[in-house]
């Protein structure tokens, strides 16, 4: 049904019929297959390098000046590449790791090489969020540079890290919307496939919801995770 | 007595936006083991940097600093880890690990330093009865009060068992029963293990109550040294100067009464 020929209200009381939605259940698990897998890849990596541009910071713990900089330079010009331009060059790496350019594996690769940048960013100002003396008195306490990242930098600064790492999931989520262009599949695939290419605005508005829901879904359950951490700390 | 911490000579500049800027201008001091010796000096004297050259969290740029026999600048760094196992160190704003219980702040020094677990526990349950934390183990360091606070710091600074405690300002965030709990503790734990401390602050009072000799730091330097009292009624320095005027003047009758000076 579309809204060229019907009106709004007749299209949204489409949207919710159940002819459409058992169309949608299998490109919801696609959706969601993709963004798991790419926000756990980002979450790794993103911690890794975050972490690594935290300790070579000038003021970190292991004062790197060039890999610092070298590694902030390459990040950003990954960061300066819109999401869709990394699809489309991301497609020889994904050919040549899976064989073939399209399909949920594919984006996959493409959506961890947008993410992680990003992802590592967030990681480095959750990092350098932590009061300078924490770290200063684990030092004087004889700590070595390990014992610190693992038990004092990352558990101190483990609410913020969380509530970067929502706000990460839900770009990777949209990401996965606008892969759907390329062959993803998932629900971005049947809003431009159905909602753009042909006009039905009722499995469009079916979409809306849907990513509407995951949306709210994945900012509650990051808030309510961080909240209950700073509860227990007495922290709010 | 011998001098337990000897310091000689110590030098430190900054570059703050290019500019050299002394910090330390050539520290001489020397503390006796087993004492509580105070070090005054108003915000930028240099106390701070002094405390952090001691543990080398700041690198002195030249002089000597010895603890008991041992050569603190000449350290590698996995002797430095080791000799910092038994230093410990007190700070303003506490600086405790909000992550962790008040149990797990305490044991963390000890933890890092491979005790095993069993002897990690009694000693922790040891130094927290001392610091009368007994019934806060099991609470994060942000339910606790400001004087509770402090405990933590202190504990996690004696549970290691060190011969020496350096306390940056311990009692400066604090109200003044508090401060008096407080230094009653560092001088009960002073007492009872013969830790020698070096307690840095800015009051007057605190210096007072707690230690026998001191010494008045001063645009980096030590302008005077010598016991507590003698300073006090006799001081050589401006800032010695400074310090007893204002001494003299909170305990003149016109402040007390209230009318002003």
């Amino acid at each position: 049904m579309s809204l060229l020929d019907s009106s709004f209200w007749e299209v949204f009381l489409a949207s919710l019929s159940p002819e459409i939605w058992k169309d949608l259940w299998g490109p919801i698990g696609e959706t969601l297959y993709m963004t798991a897998i790419s926000s756990v890849i980002m979450l790794v990596f993103g911690i890794v390098i975050g972490i690594l541009l935290d300790i070579t910071n000038p003021n970190g713990l292991i004062p790197l000046k060039l890999s610092y900089t070298l590694s902030g330079w390459m990040i950003n010009c990954l960061r300066s590449l819109p999401q869709m331009i990394m699809i489309i060059l991301m497609i020889p790496v994904a050919r040549l790791i899976f064989g073939k350019s399209y399909g949920t594996n594919a984006c996959i690769i493409a959506i961890a090489a947008s993410c992680i940048p990003m992802y590592a960013r967030i990681v480095e100002s959750s990092l350098l969020e932590i009061d300078k003396g924490k770290i200063e008195a684990a030092q004087a306490m004889g700590s070595k540079n390990i014992s610190i990242i693992f038990k004092v930098l990352l558990p101190e600064t483990l609410p913020s890290l969380i509530r970067g790492f929502t706000v990460s999931v839900i770009t990777v989520l949209s990401m996965t919307a606008l892969a759907g262009m390329f062959g993803a599949g998932g629900i971005g695939d049947i809003a431009v496939r159905y909602g753009y290419q042909r006009f039905q605005h009722d499995r469009l508005f079916a979409c809306v919801y849907i990513l509407i829901v995951l949306v709210q879904l994945i900012q509650g359950i990051g808030n309510l995770v961080s909240k209950r951490i700073l509860k227990t700390r007495n922290l709010v | 007595m011998s001098a337990y911490l000897k310091i000689k000579d110590l030098h430190k500049t900054f570059y703050p936006h290019g500019q050299p800027l002394k910090v330390l201008d050539g520290i001489d001091l020397e503390v006796e083991k087993g004492e509580i010796f105070g070090i005054i000096g108003f915000s930028g004297a240099g106390k701070s940097t002094l405390a952090r050259c001691i543990n080398r969290l700041e690198k002195a740029d030249s002089g000597t600093i010895e603890l008991g026999d041992t050569d603190i600048l000449s350290l590698s760094k996995d002797q430095l880890l080791k000799q910092r196992h038994k230093m410990g160190m007190i700070f303003q704003n506490f600086n405790l690990f909000d992550s962790m219980t008040v149990y797990q702040n305490i044991a963390y020094p000890l933890e890092i330093s491979g005790v095993p677990r069993k002897e990690i526990k009694q000693r922790v349950l040891e130094t927290a009865e001392l610091v009368g934390l007994t019934e806060k183990l099991k609470a994060h360091p942000g339910a606790l009060s400001g004087g509770q606070k402090q405990r933590v710091g202190i504990a996690r600074a004696i549970v290691t068992k060190p011969d020496f405690i350096i306390s940056d300002e311990a009692t400066s965030a604090l109200d003044p029963q508090t401060t008096i709990q407080i230094l009653d503790l560092l001088k009960e734990i002073n007492e009872k293990y013969k830790i020698t401390i070096l307690m840095i602050t800015h009051e007057l009072d605190a210096i007072r109550y707690t230690c026998s000799r001191m010494a008045v730091l001063e645009g980096g330097k030590i302008t005077e040294s010598g016991h507590v009292r003698d300073i006090f009624e006799n001081p050589h320095s401006k800032t010695g100067e400074l310090f007893a005027k204002v001494f003299m003047l909170f305990q003149s009758p016109e402040f007390t009464k209230g009318e002003g000076i």
